[in-house]
């Protein structure tokens, strides 16, 4: 439940420092790419902040999001910020099970109208598709969307199936699975993509709501520039090795050995945007290209549909292989044919000691 | 429609269709030729005919000193751009790729920057020799539309190519997009303009070779 405590006093509460909080703020100035003069104003800010109430949807998902979430970054100052945000419902990490935590979102609906943040993980089956294959207490995951954002400040998709449809809506999406913007088009909805988003993309986006009361800018899918502004593939410590042309060809060669580049083996990092390369994942241990592996593109609409995951970038989708030799034969065939009434022609044009004129050839040209 | 959604269609159906177009077309147009064969030569033969036939398809790569001397722009710039463009769409690491996927065969590539000084030239060759067909008063009496729209659907590949490669165009699967899009339109407009010399030419070689092969003169 929200309740007046302001960020500043709640997070002295939980032993964090002055200087540990400037410091954060200092760190979130910088990943939003905004000057460090305005580090103070975002303390500022941040002291100030009453505790937003955040309502939580979990659609159709894994709870990897959650996971990332909660887990990966739990001895930072960033989730004491998470801590200290009013999590009002969210039915992995509350208490209350049943009507009562079904009362509890009704009930931070009302007492923060207008004003609450809600944070969407998972897809969901839309208005035309059977509400069946996703409910929560007996409500279809549609109303519930529907209902919940009535009074929302805000929309915040977490990961690619809130932000883009992900897993549930890959071809052939057998349960109708949309993405939240299909269906909230008079709120503000904030894309965090990927499966799962990094942490410290989710608070820098609340952090930036609380600092200036606004939205970041965002990109063409809705996503915070702040993050999803560079590609993996431009900030990416193997791209020496790509512009060199070392590859690795396979997962044990000496390419990939050496730490070779891996888009042979599939990477799209060259079309992915994210903030890995530069945050990394598990405190900045490491991440997906670190540990040898391909960019699966986690972060991009339709990642699932758009090649495999081990293919290279340049490789089509489709089957053009069996179409290549079709239509080659069909080509071969109705070649032949043509020849062989041309010159067909050309015989019968011989017996019978038919002229052409010059005219009559430049037309043919 | 996203920058992904665009991809995914130049990537996905668009490429089968312009595959499709492609080997539909190329393949007619070679198989009439060589059904159509050549006229029936009553003379005795004097020489054989494949290996002079062979022998000019290679012959043909080097200019005879006349030509050389008469159009020394047009020999050095259209080899240049023309080797270029061949080592570019050939040896380029991501087309191997997708050649290996679409046909099966595959071979090593260059390293990246050899590929892109490579571009660089064979775009600073196809500005050069459009440049100078509009200044050659002979050339541009000569050219037709179909001219400039060859050129157009070769330059454009090249040029998308080096933009998505260099990140020039942001997103990037826009810039991939256009590039592969770019790269579609070539290959359905290839059977149906002059694009096709790039098959008929070594056949019109080989003829021209048999031909005097028989005769026993060198050609």
């Amino acid at each position: 439940m929200a309740t007046s405590k302001t960020l500043g006093e709640s997070l002295r509460q939980h032993g964090v420092s002055r200087r540990g909080f400037l410091k954060f703020c200092a760190a979130t100035a910088s990943m939003m790419a905004l000057p460090p003069t305005m580090a103070p104003a975002i303390a500022k800010a941040l002291e100030q902040a009453r505790r937003p109430s955040v309502i939580w949807l979990s659609f159709q998902e894994c709870t990897g999001c959650t996971e990332s979430l909660t887990r990966s970054f739990s001895p930072t100052v960033e989730n004491l910020i998470f801590d200290v945000i009013s999590l009002d419902y969210h039915h992995t990490l509350q208490a209350a099970a049943g009507d009562a935590a079904e009362h509890a979102r009704e009930q931070a609906m009302t007492l923060n109208a207008g004003e609450y943040l809600v944070v969407v993980d998972g897809s969901l089956p839309g208005p035309r598709a059977n509400p069946g294959y996703s409910t929560i207490a007996g409500i279809s995951n549609y109303e519930m969307l529907m209902e919940t954002i009535e009074g929302a400040a805000a929309v915040v998709a977490v990961g690619t199936c809130a932000a883009f449809g992900g897993l549930p809506k890959a071809n052939p999406n057998p349960t109708g699975a949309v993405s939240v913007q299909d269906l909230v088009k008079h709120k503000p909805v904030i894309n965090v993509s990927g499966c799962p988003p990094v942490p410290m993309v989710i608070t820098g986006v609340l952090a930036q709501f609380l600092t200036f009361g606004t939205l970041p800018e965002l990109d063409e899918h809705g996503r915070p520039r702040a993050f999803f502004g560079q590609s993996i593939h431009d900030r990416c410590y193997r791209r020496p090795f790509y512009d060199k042309g070392r590859f690795a060809e396979t997962f044990d060669d000496e390419g990939a050995k050496a730490g070779w580049c891996l888009y042979r083996l599939g990477c799209k990092g060259p079309m992915t945007y994210n903030a890995c390369a530069t945050m990394k994942w598990n405190g900045g241990t490491s991440w997906p290209i670190e540990a040898g592996y391909p960019c699966l593109g986690c972060s991009e609409p339709d990642f699932w549909d758009a090649g495999r995951f081990y293919k290279s970038l340049s490789v089509p989708t489709g089957a053009p292989g069996d179409l290549l030799v079709t239509a080659g034969a069909v080509g071969a065939a109705v070649g032949v044919g043509a020849g062989l009434m041309s010159r067909q022609q050309s015989k019968h044009a011989v017996e019978r000691h038919d002229t052409v004129t010059a005219d009559q050839l430049e037309e043919t040209l | 429609m996203t920058s992904m959604d665009f991809l995914l269609f130049a990537k996905g159906p668009m490429f089968s269709i312009a595959v499709a177009i492609f080997a539909l077309g190329i393949l007619v147009r070679l198989f009439e030729i060589l059904a159509l064969g050549r006229a029936h030569n009553y003379a005795a033969a004097r020489g054989n005919e494949i290996i002079p036939g062979l022998k000019t398809v290679y012959r043909r790569f080097n200019p005879d000193p006349g030509t050389f001397k008469r159009s020394t722009f047009d020999v050095v710039v259209g080899t240049l751009w023309h080797v270029g463009f061949v080592i570019v769409l050939l040896l380029f690491i991501p087309h191997i790729e997708l050649i290996e996927s679409t046909l099966g065969l595959g071979w090593p590539g260059l390293p990246n920057p050899i590929v892109d000084a490579l571009t660089a030239i064979t775009l600073l060759g196809l500005v050069a020799v459009l440049i100078h067909r509009f200044k050659h008063p002979v050339k541009r009496f000569l050219s037709t539309r179909e001219d400039y729209l060859i050129w157009l659907v070769t330059f454009l590949p090249v040029l998308t190519g080096y933009l998505a490669y260099h990140r020039l165009i942001n997103p990037y699967p826009l810039a991939l997009g256009l590039h592969i899009l770019a790269a579609e339109i070539f290959l359905i407009v290839l059977p149906f303009t002059k694009l096709t010399h790039i098959f008929t030419a070594f056949l019109a070689r080989y003829y021209n070779g048999a031909i005097f092969g028989r005769k026993g003169i060198q050609s």
